[in-house]
């Protein structure tokens, strides 16, 4: 009878029918630990991830550390930037302003570190909001399929279907000017891609037989979305989320300079480009005179942007199960 | 084999037809036509082979006894005593309108496919399923810890603390052992895959497995061994099989008895002896003539059947293999042949059997 019980690897007989005889269990390292390493491994593999993760950690922490960089003068309004003076002319790089002055002498260098944290407050609002959105109705369209999926697959098909700047910038109006409301509609433009992409994923996962092996063992709906579904489909979504969250900052600070954003003076990368706009040249004989008030502010939402997309790409390499073994 | 006992699964008149869907507006324009009227009996404790060419239904006919596929119409009973099921049947074939309503309540309780949410919750304890493809049965993101207590958790059978040592000791009745608890499916080679799907399998201490083709992805050499396990495990835990599959030698060593099936109807049932003794059905026939024997100098007559399987939304009329069949006549163009009694233990669906 044991000669039924060895298996391929032959090592089952010792281990199953001789009990006795079993292995002490090697203290190997936790599996999930394992993937985890592997993970980070792949990661670390590619000299770009790293430049973005570096981008994206020292963005953090200027963020985080906003107060002690640039103490706020009005601790009330953080994001209100200080300035002296009604000058109108931007004046250059100086040791009092490090990045220069926008016009009415407003410090660039307050705007950019307090503009980083408002950078990561728009990104992940507005990501969070669409993953979440994305995730429960493409799962609802994908999973269940039929009259719900149709519905769903038509609503985001109108969403598709309309310009997009066109309606951000209408919405945006109608709702009120205003970085708030900017946030507000890129959640409500932004979801579709989402629920797209995890219903299209889902629709695959679906089909696989360990979705029957489940059914079969009498899982829920609810059980087979969380424990089955999601785990497996998840990633491609959380890997354009991750380039999204740049993204989201470019078309927020477009529409800023637009003139739909905060007003002057508010702390925000997108707006101080906008207050720019008319120091892009100088005069006649300097052209390059205020160099400073459009490159260092546009340098910097090209540097975030850049960061996440490396991050993003990064993501991908980790978490793509086809660039993945197996 | 307990000859005396009553049938696991008792399948009635059982028809799956897939909706062919049209036009702009998505009419329904055809069925296909997977199942059509089936009967069959699964007897206590007994490995039923069913075999037939790859799109003849014998899958959906599996996958709808799990109610994974629902019934179009037809009545699947499980673990039910004869004479409770010839009652219903009479019942329902009864003129009376009160009869046929009593039966359709009697229905409710007995019959897979129309039992309620919570009594098929209970009745999944005792069907199971194990894969063809173990690369695709197993969630890959799961550890094997995981997907075997799964039934176990989602049927509530077992307190949490001694989940662990229950799912070890079902890895050790499928020769795994307490060291590949910890581990993703990836990390298994292809038989030892397919234990782990019949661990699971065995995890609610079911009564009947639906065994769907689970050697076919398998080499040659594992595919022995999976076999003689499942052999082991069903008189160890006497459990009644539905083997589904394509490979006639296969089932010709597990099976005591074979059901032939073409394009969604039964055509031969059969002890296997006497199957491979004495085929009645010109296609069960050719099935078998199609079995390679390992001797040049062989002198059993090779039977090549000409053309393809017909299209299932629009199958021939009468006898479903008259186009492809040999000795094919008028009645076989126009009669639809019934399953018919032919000596002990052996029924075949053919106008001609008694000629061939």
């Amino acid at each position: 009878m044991e000669k039924e019980y060895i298996d391929e690897a032959g090592f089952s007989r010792e281990t199953t029918a001789f009990p006795e005889l079993r292995r002490p269990r090697q203290p190997g390292k936790h599996p999930r630990l394992r993937e985890f390493i592997f993970s980070v491994k792949r990661f670390l593999s590619n000299p770009l991830s790293i430049i973005g993760l570096l981008i994206i950690l020292s963005f953090a922490v200027i963020a985080i550390l906003a107060p002690i960089l640039a103490p706020p003068p009005y601790p009330d309004d953080p994001y209100k930037m200080p300035h002296k003076g009604w000058q109108m002319t931007p004046s250059p790089p100086s040791p009092e302003n490090p990045f220069g002055t926008l016009q009415q002498q407003y410090d660039i260098y307050y705007g950019i570190v307090w503009g980083a944290r408002n950078a990561f407050r728009i990104g992940f609002f507005v990501v969070l909001a669409n993953l979440v959105v994305g995730i429960i109705l493409g799962s609802l369209a994908g999973y269940f399929g039929g009259v719900v999926d149709e519905i769903i697959m038509r609503i985001t098909d109108i969403f598709y279907s309309l310009p997009f700047l066109v309606i951000a910038m209408a919405l945006v109006v109608a709702i009120g000017r205003g970085l708030t409301s900017i946030i507000l509609v890129l959640i409500i433009l932004g979801w579709p891609t989402y629920t797209r992409v995890i219903r299209g994923e889902i629709l695959v996962i679906r089909e696989k037989e360990y979705i029957l092996a489940a059914r079969a063992s009498g899982a829920s709906h609810l059980r087979i979305i969380f424990k089955h579904v999601l785990p497996n489909s998840i990633y491609s979504v959380l890997i354009i989320a991750s380039m999204q969250v740049g993204t989201v900052l470019i078309t927020a600070a477009a529409l800023s300079f637009l003139g739909l954003g905060s007003e002057t003076g508010y702390a925000d990368l997108g707006q101080m480009v906008s207050t720019s706009r008319n120091w892009i040249v100088g005069p006649p004989d300097d052209r390059l005179a205020y160099w400073y008030v459009v490159f260092i502010p546009g340098f910097v939402i090209a540097l975030f942007v850049l960061g996440w997309n490396l991050l993003g790409d990064a993501a991908r390499d980790v978490f793509d199960p086809k660039l993945r073994r197996r | 084999m307990n000859e005396n006992g009553h049938n696991v699964v008792d399948i009635r008149s059982l028809k799956k037809y897939y909706p062919v869907r049209g036009g702009v507006f998505k009419r329904h324009i055809a069925d296909l036509k997977a199942v059509d009227d089936i009967d069959l009996s699964i007897r206590k404790g007994e490995c039923l082979g069913l075999v037939g060419e790859s799109g003849c239904g014998k899958t959906t006919l599996g996958k709808t006894i799990l109610r994974l596929h629902e019934a179009t119409d037809g009545r699947i009973y499980f673990d039910q005593p004869k004479d409770k099921i010839e009652e219903v049947e009479r019942l329902l074939a009864s003129q009376r309108p009160e009869e046929i309503a009593r039966g359709k309540t009697l229905l409710g309780i007995m019959d897979i496919t129309r039992v309620s949410r919570k009594r098929l919750l209970a009745l999944r304890k005792k069907l199971q399923i194990v894969f063809q493809d173990p690369s695709n049965s197993l969630n890959p993101r799961m550890l094997v810890k995981n997907i075997v207590a799964e039934p176990l958790v989602t049927q509530k059978l077992v307190e949490s603390r001694e989940l662990e040592d229950k799912v070890v000791s079902l890895l050790n009745t499928v020769g795994l052992a307490r060291e590949h608890l910890m581990r993703y499916p990836h990390e298994f080679s292809g038989g030892q895959r397919q234990r782990i799907a019949i661990a699971r399998a065995l995890a609610t201490n079911p009564d009947f497995v639906l065994m769907d083709e689970p050697t076919s992805a398998l080499d040659v050499s594992v595919q022995a061994q999976i076999l003689n396990l499942l052999k082991k495990l069903q008189s160890d835990f006497s459990l009644t099989y539905l083997f589904v599959t394509h490979h006639l030698l296969v089932v010709k060593y597990i099976s005591n008895r074979i059901a032939v099936m073409y394009l969604g109807k039964i055509v031969e049932l059969s002890e296997t002896e006497e199957l491979f003794t004495n085929p009645l059905h010109p296609y069960t026939k050719a099935l078998l003539s199609a079995i390679p024997v390992p001797d040049p100098d062989t002198g059993i007559e090779k039977i090549i059947l000409s053309g393809d399987v017909p299209n299932p939304i629009d199958p021939p009329s009468g006898c479903r293999f008259h186009p492809r069949c040999r000795h094919a006549r008028e009645v076989c163009r126009e009669e639809v042949p019934k399953l018919e009694s032919a000596g002990e233990a052996h029924q075949v669906s053919c106008h001609l059997w008694r000629e061939l």
